[in-house]
């Protein structure tokens, strides 16, 4: 579950409080398993396209949430056809489907923030072990928002070395990458220090 | 008004400012100088991002050593590279941070990330991802998220370095516009020219400090 692919539209299932998307996914995936029949899977993955227009998520949109592993679903499937049937395969995939779609569309209609928020709520507790919640979920919020950035510095790193014959080196690649990022880390950290974080 | 008292900044046993006495009280201040001048660090003294190893920073009476709270309440601290300003993924989320750390109210910190992004005509970039948004756009963005803090002086470190002619020229009419006393570390020389007085550094010390066509033109000089 990616929490960074937010798509803001004024929905109803945008406008539900983060905790109550995240509990109902969590009932309602676990409840996808006892489902033991293809006709009612395919019902219920239906179901969870029209969420999709409910929440005026594009098609576009979801078909790519699915698409990066759509040939672990293939495996899957022709795993499945050789060890039952047709009709298992098919509740098998669209079950996992149905899963994978319904965790994107929590994501995709909840701001980091909020989901960040409803985690930080949710392991208040930990205060009393010394643990402070709202450092754990600044770390959440950072690493969501600089796995982008970390990536284009590695893109960057790779180009400038492509161009010295080391593309594939992974030291040339790897020491690069971790002293930047790590000079970068200084800087964010004095960034927010310097715009009054006080946890 | 900000009052630097004998101020020096080691790291270790490198000497990075050597007895700066400084009191800046004009609108628009420029710090110039070579790369490894002390220019930088003397920008960092002024919201308490470093403390003086010797002497003392004091703004509107705050001392930096003391007050940190206060301090980053009154200075705003804009960086070179807005991609590690930015500490958030949505771009109204990173604005509501600093809000968030004056523990104001959610409708209050609605309102005026609000009024932080029109006031440069962002709106549009509300809900968008702050690594989608282009280097002009990411430096705006930083800046609307010091001054949705309502900060009295804004010191910007080398704001303009990492962007193209275009949105050097716009950064740089943001800055004119600015209500705020706006301290600005650059290279840019030309940007400079209308501010109030330029302050050059050379060797960790301060050894120019004028009106910008006499700075200037002095500095030109030394360079050459």
């Amino acid at each position: 579950m990616s929490l960074g692919n937010y798509v803001h539209r004024e929905s109803p299932i945008h406008r539900m409080p983060a905790g109550s998307k995240v509990l109902i996914l969590v009932i309602g995936g676990t409840a996808l398993f006892l489902v033991p029949d293809l006709l009612i899977m395919i019902t219920i993955l239906a179901a969870t396209i029209v969420l999709y227009r409910v929440a005026r998520i594009p098609m576009g949109i979801m078909v790519a949430q699915v698409r990066p592993i759509v040939w672990i679903f293939v495996l899957i499937f022709v795993f499945q056809l050789f060890t039952r049937d047709v009709a298992f395969a098919g509740m098998v995939v669209s079950r996992f489907v149905a899963l994978l779609l319904l965790a994107s569309l929590v994501t995709l209609t909840t701001p980091a923030s909020e989901m960040i928020d409803a985690i930080e709520r949710r392991i208040g507790w930990m205060r009393v072990i010394g643990v402070n919640p709202a450092k754990i979920s600044l770390g959440l919020s950072l690493a969501l928002r600089f796995i982008p950035v970390v990536a284009k510095i590695t893109s960057e790193v790779r180009e400038a070395q492509r161009a010295r014959g080391l593309e594939w080196s992974v030291i040339a690649v790897a020491l690069p990458v971790i002293i930047r990022t790590l000079k970068m880390a200084d800087d964010v950290a004095n960034a927010i220090d310097a715009r009054g974080y006080d946890p | 008004m900000i009052e630097i008292r004998n101020v020096s900044l080691n790291y270790d046993s490198l000497s990075v400012l050597r007895d700066v006495s400084l009191t800046l009280s004009e609108k628009r201040i420029a710090i110039v100088g070579s790369n490894g001048s002390g220019k930088s660090s003397f920008a960092r003294l002024l919201n308490g991002l470093q403390l003086p190893t010797e002497g003392t920073v004091v703004v509107d009476g705050f001392d930096t050593k003391k007050d940190g709270k206060q301090i980053r309440k009154r200075v705003g601290f804009v960086f070179q590279n807005p991609d590690n300003q930015i500490v958030f993924p949505v771009v109204d989320e990173d604005l509501a941070f600093g809000l968030k750390n004056l523990k104001l109210p959610p409708e209050v910190i609605e309102q005026k990330v609000t009024e932080a992004l029109s006031r440069y005509d962002l709106l549009a970039f509300r809900k968008h991802a702050s690594h989608h948004l282009s280097g002009g756009q990411k430096q705006l963005i930083a800046i609307s998220g010091v001054l949705a803090m309502e900060p009295r002086y804004v010191v910007l470190d080398e704001p303009t370095t990492l962007l193209d002619l275009r949105n050097k020229r716009r950064i740089a009419e943001v800055i004119d516009s600015l209500e705020q006393t706006a301290i600005v570390v650059s290279h840019d020389l030309d940007f400079l020219r209308n501010f109030d007085r330029v302050i050059v550094f050379e060797d960790c010390r301060v050894v120019i400090d004028d009106t910008p066509s006499t700075a200037l033109a002095r500095y030109v000089e030394r360079l050459s």
